[in-house]
C-alpha cells in the first residue's frame, strides 16, 4: 500500500478509511461523538442570562444564553410574544470566521434556527403574552459558537432546547391603577416547553455514502449535507438539504429513521440532566 | 427581528443546488453570478426561483450535470396535498415543503421544510413532486424548443 498524506490528499485519505466503514478518529460510520451538556448558572456559569446551556458535541463547543425581557406586542398579533434567536460564529472559534458583520453560514444558521422553533412549536408565542395587546415577553435566544469542529446545527438546537428548558420566569403584573408592569422577582416560573425538536446532521460523501455527525474536515470533504429535526411523537420538524449531491427517497427516509433513533438518545440525556439540576 | 437573514438562508440554498450541478471543473478561474430579481410573489417563490435559475443556466449555455426544477407542496389541514399553492394556500396550510428535483432518476436535489409533518406525509409529497417534475421538465423542454425553432 502506497503512503497517503492527510494533509497532501485528504480526499483520498479518507476514502481509505471508508471503504472499511469507519473513519479516521475510530468511529463508525453511524457514530455519535461524545455529546455532554451543562444547564444553569452554577454549571454553565452565565450568571446575567435567564437561561443557560453549553453543549458539546466531540470538540464542536456551543452556549445559549436566553434573555427574557418585556415588550409591546405588535399590532397585528396583539397576544404573542416573541422569540428572537441569534447564532454567532466568532473569529474565535474557527480560522474560516474573520470579524466583522455576520457571514452567510450565521446567517443561514440563525434562520434554520428561527424556523425550527417556529415549525416545531416548541414554544407558543401565545404562551409569552402577559396582557393582550400591552405586554408580552420576548426571548432573545443568543447561540454562540466557541469552538467549531462541525455539526453546528445539531448542537446549536440542542443548546437552544437545554437553555430554554432551564430559564425561569418572574411572574408579571399589570397594576390596574398606574398602568405600568409590576415584576415578582421572588415568583418564578418555568418556560412551558411543548415540544423537544432534535437535530441531526448528515454529510454526503462521493454522491453516495452517508455518514453521520460531521466534523469540520469531513464537512469540507463532503459533497453535501442533510439535517433532519424530529420532535418526540416523530414527527418531521423540518428535513434541511441544502443543495449538494441529490439523494434517492430511500436514502433520506434512512436518515430520517437514524434521526429518530437519536432524537430518543438526546432527550434522555436532556432529561438527565434537568433532573440533576432541579432542586428537590 | 433577522431582516436580511432569510434572503441569505435562500442564497444559500440557491446556490448549493447550483453549484451541485454545475460542472464547475470545466470552467476553471470563472465565476459564475446568478441575479434573481422577485417581481411579484404570489406563493411557491423557492421553487419558481429554482425553476429560473434551471432555465438561466440552460439558456447561458452552462454544461450541467442534471437539469433540476422546483415544486412546492402544500399539506392542508385536511391531510390533502396540494401542489404549487397560491400564498393564501401556504398560510393556511398545515406544512409547506419545497424539493429540488434533478431530471436523472428524478432524486433530491434540495429539500426545505415549513411547518411539521409526520414522515409518511413527507414521503408522499416527495412522490407527489417527483411525478410533477416530468410534467415541468416537459416544460423545459417545449420552451427551449421555441427558442431555437424561432432562429
Amino acid at each position: 500500500t502506497s503512503i497517503c498524506s492527510r494533509t497532501v490528499e485528504p480526499l483520498e485519505y479518507y476514502r481509505r478509511f471508508l471503504k472499511e466503514n469507519c473513519r479516521p478518529d475510530g468511529r463508525e460510520l453511524g457514530e455519535f461523538r461524545t455529546t455532554t451538556v451543562n444547564i444553569g448558572k452554577c454549571l454553565c456559569s452565565i450568571t446575567t442570562a435567564d437561561g443557560s446551556a453549553l453543549v458539546k458535541l466531540g470538540n464542536t463547543t456551543v452556549i445559549c444564553g436566553v434573555k427574557a425581557e418585556l415588550a409591546a406586542p405588535a399590532v397585528d398579533s396583539a397576544n404573542k410574544g416573541y422569540i428572537v434567536p441569534n447564532v454567532e460564529l466568532p473569529s474565535l472559534c474557527a480560522e474560516r470566521f474573520r470579524s466583522g458583520p455576520p457571514g452567510e453560514e450565521a446567517q443561514a444558521a440563525s434562520q434554520f434556527i428561527a424556523d425550527v422553533i417556529e415549525n416545531s412549536q416548541m414554544i407558543v408565542k401565545e404562551d409569552l403574552c402577559i396582557a393582550n395587546g400591552k405586554l408580552a415577553w420576548v426571548l432573545y435566544c443568543d447561540i454562540i459558537c466557541l469552538d467549531y469542529d462541525g455539526n453546528l446545527l445539531d448542537a446549536s438546537v440542542f443548546a437552544l432546547l437545554a437553555a430554554l428548558k432551564n430559564v425561569q420566569l418572574p411572574l408579571v403584573t399589570i397594576n390596574e391603577e398606574t398602568g405600568l408592569s409590576e415584576v415578582n422577582l421572588k415568583q418564578k416560573n418555568p418556560l412551558i416547553i411543548r415540544k423537544h425538536p432534535v437535530a441531526t446532521s448528515f454529510a454526503i460523501f462521493d454522491d453516495t455514502l452517508l455518514i453521520v455527525d460531521p466534523t469540520a474536515e469531513e464537512e469540507d470533504l463532503a459533497t453535501g449535507t442533510v439535517t433532519i429535526v424530529t420532535d418526540e411523537e416523530g414527527r418531521l420538524c423540518s428535513v434541511h438539504k441544502p443543495g449538494g449531491s441529490p439523494l434517492t427517497g430511500a436514502k433520506l427516509q434512512d436518515c430520517i429513521t437514524r434521526a429518530i433513533t437519536r432524537h430518543k438518545e438526546v432527550k434522555k440525556l436532556i432529561d438527565k440532566v434537568i433532573k440533576s439540576v432541579t432542586p428537590k | 427581528g433577522c431582516a436580511g437573514v432569510l434572503e441569505r438562508s435562500r442564497e444559500q440554498l440557491l446556490r448549493q443546488t447550483c453549484e451541485a450541478v454545475v460542472l464547475g471543473v470545466l470552467h476553471p478561474r470563472t465565476a459564475i453570478s446568478l441575479v434573481l430579481q422577485v417581481l411579484s410573489d404570489a406563493g411557491s417563490l423557492l421553487s419558481c426561483c429554482l425553476n429560473a435559475a434551471c432555465m438561466a443556466l440552460l439558456d447561458a449555455g452552462l454544461p450541467l450535470a442534471t437539469l433540476f426544477c422546483g415544486v412546492t407542496c402544500a399539506l392542508q389541514p385536511d391531510g390533502t396535498i396540494l401542489l404549487d399553492p397560491t400564498a393564501r394556500q401556504e398560510q393556511e396550510a398545515r406544512a409547506v415543503l419545497t424539493f429540488a428535483i434533478a431530471s436523472s432518476e428524478r432524486k433530491v436535489l434540495m429539500a426545505t421544510t415549513k411547518g411539521s409533518c409526520s414522515v409518511e406525509e413527507m414521503q408522499q409529497c416527495l412522490a407527489a413532486a417527483q411525478r410533477a417534475a416530468s410534467t415541468i421538465f416537459q416544460f423545459y423542454r417545449d420552451s427551449v424548443r421555441r427558442r431555437y425553432s424561432k432562429c
